[in-house]
């Protein structure tokens, strides 16, 4: 496969790309199984994180990943840098090209941020989640947890509860999975429901009408605490009433046998319950270990330098 | 085939069988006995090899052998210079690597860069007690010091020319070619 430059969101891959990226991971997935979990393949490569929105465990991951690639890793310490000074995106970008870094993992509450930086560096930039726009790495890790639980994705079904409207991991994963084939439906309130959505994907507003499309994952959305405070959005305690996956939504995902997948850090007592993270269907640790597998297909795959990655 | 290069036929069939009666039968000798024999195939046609010799090895009632197979893509000091970026199949190693008898299997040994990432790797999985080496083709050109235990047989050619092992498991028949290329460079 042709190397890329950059990782930025999913609408930009090509079919065979996607295969190369969720194919590759798994061998990277069996390292994990072995005394040493590590590679050589990117020996004498930094990767560094520049998060200006807060996230440990996408982090985390990339960094883990990073390091079982034998990359250096190195944070840039938004918070404490001169960004709070009021230094620009790019004026960063040119610091971290004259530190010469070869991977650029960048998370930013502005969407096409990443493009920007990408446009900016020859170094490897991959999109951790841009605002509402994209986060390719989920989607990819999503589609990839999916692929080891279903023989055949064509077809399966896939609902999507909760923030649509404000969700780059609704965005991102629908995506991924309708290219894999999966059919996939939204419930959410109407005001976090986009006004825009295509036709193929069926819209919920209760969980009943919801069940009743027979989905065979639930893929709960994470309730953003920042949110509950707006107008529009219900309170916590309507919230998980009408749209959470309370103890009574998890026996009857028990019932018919539907998966549970969400992309963490939970809020117990929101979107989901004690009981339904103990569910024994829960796919949600397994999404994080692959997390780390696909991200190291990425970086495996992506070339500083190369041409692409732009949509 | 190009048609800037010609190539000759080097063994067919019935002597690439012959020869890997002979490696088979040499492995047996040294490693009569041995407890945890493996044979470690290197992708891509390092892995029918593996299973030929094993298959051979059974017939000889030799030992009991394990095998494996490595991919050693994750391992390789040139992935940064390759236009492509090779597809990984894996590495396969059902079995405890500690303390085992590795016979390392390949098909060619020529700059021997293949064979290094291959011990890299293998002692990532574990610590064997000895590594070993069987090639089917010997031929020269090594970059780095290392020789195959086991030889099926060692061929002079040019630094122009390739030697090129086909597998029926692999590419449809069994044969052994050298190419030489005729193309100005």
């Amino acid at each position: 496969m042709k190397p890329r430059k950059d990782l930025l969101d999913i609408q930009s891959l090509t079919d065979e790309e996607i295969e190369f990226v969720l194919e590759n991971a798994v061998p990277f997935k069996d390292l994990f199984r072995r005394s040493v979990k590590k590679v050589p393949t990117l020996k004498g490569r930094t990767m560094l994180t520049l998060f200006y929105e807060p996230s440990t465990r996408t982090r985390s991951s990339f960094e883990v990943a990073a390091s079982r690639l034998s990359a250096d890793v190195t944070h840039f310490d938004v918070e404490s840098s001169s960004v709070v000074k009021g230094e620009s995106v790019l004026d960063t970008v040119e610091t971290l090209e004259a530190m010469r870094v070869d991977y650029i993992v960048v998370r930013h509450k502005q969407a096409g941020i990443p493009n920007l930086i990408a446009k900016n560096t020859a170094a490897s930039v991959i999109n951790a989640g841009d605002g509402w726009h994209a986060h390719p790495t989920q989607a990819l890790l999503d589609g990839f947890t999916l692929r080891e639980v279903f023989k055949d994705l064509r077809g399966a079904r896939c609902l999507i509860a909760g923030d649509i409207q404000h969700s780059r991991v609704a965005r991102s994963t629908s995506l991924l999975l309708r290219r894999l084939g999966m059919n996939v439906a939204y419930l959410a309130p109407g005001s976090l429901m986009p006004r825009e959505i295509p036709r193929e994907i069926p819209q919920f507003g209760n969980w009943t009408d919801a069940l009743e499309w027979k989905p065979d994952v639930v893929y709960l959305l994470r309730v953003q605490s920042e949110r509950l405070d707006e107008p529009f959005f219900p309170s916590a305690a309507e919230y998980h009433k009408n749209y959470g996956l309370t103890d009574a939504r998890v026996q009857i995902l028990r019932e018919r046998g539907i998966y549970l997948m969400h992309p963490g850090p939970v809020n117990r007592g929101v979107e989901i319950t004690d009981k339904g993270m103990d569910y024994e269907k829960s796919l949600i640790n397994q999404q994080v270990e692959n997390g780390i597998a696909v991200r190291m297909s990425v970086l495996y795959w992506l070339r500083p330098g190369a041409q692409g990655g732009e949509s | 085939m190009s048609p800037d290069s010609t190539q000759r036929l080097l063994l067919d069939k019935a002597a690439m069988a012959g020869a890997i009666r002979r490696l088979a039968e040499e492995i047996c000798e040294k490693n009569k006995g041995a407890r945890q024999l493996a044979l470690v195939g290197i992708h891509k046609r390092g892995v029918p090899l593996a299973y030929r010799l094993a298959d051979e090895l059974r017939e000889l009632k030799c030992t009991d052998v394990l095998i494996g197979t490595i991919d050693i893509t994750q391992y390789r000091d040139d992935l940064a210079m390759m236009k492509m970026v090779p597809k990984l199949e894996g590495s396969d190693i059902p079995f405890d690597i500690d303390d085992a008898q590795v016979v390392l299997c390949d098909e060619v040994i020529f700059t021997a860069r293949s064979v290094r990432a291959a011990i890299d790797e293998l002692l990532d999985h574990g610590r064997p007690a000895r590594v070993q080496l069987a090639v089917l083709i010997d031929r020269e050109g090594r970059e780095f010091p290392i020789q195959a235990d086991y030889v099926g047989l060692h061929v002079k050619v040019g630094t122009s020319e390739r030697v090129f092992v086909r597998f029926e498991e692999v590419d449809g028949d069994d044969a052994v070619y050298v190419q030489t290329s005729t193309a100005v460079k």
